[in-house]
């Protein structure tokens, strides 16, 4: 799916984090948004699956276009439109009182998209697709809070993906995680990118140059550089954007 | 690809069944309504509550009331101004006893009870919490009234103490706990002792939890009657000294329910009501304090 974001402004309570987005974002591609902690990047991946409304106080204007069809039209839904964009957190947010199985199974159960053999298959399939399988195929039915950080980060994945969204948002998925594990989570990336549009937030510029097809720079809550990722790191245009990448600031 | 001609498009963000769709929706709209609902009505259960208490006794407060003492019947003016002494005296005797015991026990379950001896001392807290209050009374009554061959003050306060003591306690051990570990670490990576930090940097990040758990404290020993039946006994002359005995306004409430005029009963339920406002003034006065009026979330 592709998203067209046109004049996007949001706030909390009175501050306003972001000061209108434009911003074009093709079909099956990484994009990376990088940037100084605070300067917006992850209200902006909250705001494309309307999350950031979840928040007391918050409030969104503008228009995001998914295929066409503005997320923010009063017509809307926003549950449907989170169950067809999904969502990875910063720190893996496993449901501890649930088996592993459980926890893939939620999405699909919640939904009613699957059940009995059916919902097996779709379970086993997002674990592979997350890279998850065989780590776990031998305790499906045990809780989901004994596995390492990043396993729980990919099983995290596994369940975004078994409700079989078209676009998957990364808020710093690998930040809390070791360099191996963090590893396994971009090769993840750079294979689910042929299903899915996938927007990651990351501090992480390497991971940007690795991962991302596409990079936006954000500064104090505004776009200052949006482009291929070679060109933003090689030969940025912005005075700030040069500053930022090659780490004489942020 | 882009295909920016927004309105033509058609809406992928559809249930997959429209009946599901029905049933959550309104499976959800149903759990809100119903938590509103009782919400609003335990609410209007104590609204009605002030309310009924209010149009019996409000025409009886006036400024006799906080001033004089009371009078016998028949006669004019009078007040409840030797009850509202003696619930002060009493409630503050209780405090000066209770609110340290109990913080102290609290910090010790929460920050260094490990072992066979914090188990005990977390069992009989809990105990204690269970047992009826009229129990303490009579244990001030042996322990004080009975020697001294005298009612006092200084029983009633110590019974209403006991009985602030496990709420105190478990009020603070549970807010300590929730203090994080890493708050701790902080400080005690600067070097730091153990009390030092726990003065400095877990209690004052506890502060609104364990001030909420005083006050609760306090307005629940503010209402005790039955243990001060045996010990503060009651009295209608302004009280000088704690070995004697004291008024306090739920005895005085108690008196005059049971009395035979009408206009006695009535300034039962005036006390009632000053009893109640008086509670949830402190209420008002530590959520305030603690910024407990600032909206959640974020």
């Amino acid at each position: 799916m592709a998203i067209q974001v046109e004049h996007l402004n949001a706030w909390y309570d009175r501050t306003q984090a972001l000061h209108d987005i434009n911003l074009e974002i093709a079909p099956l591609s990484v994009t990376a948004l990088i940037g100084p902690s605070g300067c917006g990047k992850s209200t902006f991946v909250r705001c494309l699956n309307r999350l950031h409304e979840e928040i007391y106080g918050a409030r969104v204007q503008g228009k995001v276009l998914v295929d066409g069809v503005n997320i923010y039209a009063a017509s809307i839904i926003p549950m449907y439109v989170r169950r067809h964009i999904g969502m990875v957190f910063q720190q893996p947010n496993v449901l501890p009182t649930r088996s592993i199985f459980d926890n893939v199974a939620m999405g699909i159960r919640l939904n009613g998209l699957a059940s009995g053999k059916e919902l097996n298959d779709l379970v086993e399939h997002s674990l592979h697709q997350a890279a998850i399988w065989d780590e776990v195929k031998d305790r499906l039915n045990t809780s989901a809070a004994g596995l390492s950080g990043g396993q729980q980060q990919r099983l995290c994945i596994a369940r975004a993906l078994a409700v079989e969204p078209q676009i998957l948002l990364m808020d710093e998925p690998a930040s809390a995680l070791d360099p191996i594990a963090t590893l396994q989570i971009e090769e993840l990336m750079t294979t689910l990118k042929r299903n899915y549009t996938i927007v990651v937030v990351t501090h992480n510029m390497q991971q940007a140059g690795r991962v991302a097809d596409r990079t936006v720079f954000f500064l104090s809550g505004r776009i200052i550089e949006e482009g291929e990722t070679s060109q933003i790191f090689s030969r940025p245009e912005k005075r700030e954007t040069e500053d930022y990448v090659t780490g004489r600031f942020g | 690809m882009t295909t920016s001609t927004a309105g033509v498009a058609k809406n992928p963000f559809q249930p997959n069944s429209r009946a599901l769709d029905a049933r959550r929706r309104g499976a959800n709209i149903l759990a809100i309504t119903l938590t509103a609902l009782f919400a609003v009505l335990a609410g209007a259960f104590l609204l009605y509550l002030i309310a009924y208490v209010a149009s019996l006794g409000l025409k009886y407060i006036n400024v006799n009331f906080f001033t004089q003492r009371p009078v016998a019947e028949g006669e004019t003016g009078g007040g409840w101004a030797t009850a509202l002494q003696g619930t002060a005296v009493l409630v503050g005797l209780a405090s000066l006893v209770g609110i340290p015991l109990g913080m102290a026990t609290g910090v010790y379950l929460s920050e260094f009870g490990r072992g066979w001896l914090a188990s005990v001392v977390r069992f009989l807290v809990d105990t204690l919490t269970g047992i009826p209050t009229i129990i303490f009374g009579l244990f001030a009554w042996v322990i004080l009234v009975v020697p001294a061959h005298s009612f006092s003050a200084l029983s009633g306060g110590v019974a209403l103490s006991i009985i602030m003591i496990p709420t105190v306690a478990r009020a603070s051990e549970e807010v300590l706990r929730l203090v994080p570990r890493e708050l701790r670490e902080a400080s005690v990576a600067l070097g730091a002792t153990e009390s030092r930090t726990i003065l400095r940097v877990v209690i004052p990040a506890a502060r609104s939890g364990i001030l909420t758990g005083i006050m609760l404290a306090i307005a629940r020993v503010a209402g005790e009657t039955a243990p001060l039946l045996m010990t503060a006994f009651g009295t209608t002359f302004f009280n000088t000294s704690i070995l004697r005995p004291i008024d306090a306004i739920p005895l005085r409430i108690f008196d005059f329910t049971l009395s035979p005029f009408p206009s006695e009963q009535n300034q039962a339920y005036a006390g009632a009501l000053v009893l109640m406002v008086l509670v949830i003034l402190t209420s008002l006065a530590v959520r305030w304090a603690t910024g407990g009026f600032r909206p959640r979330g974020r």
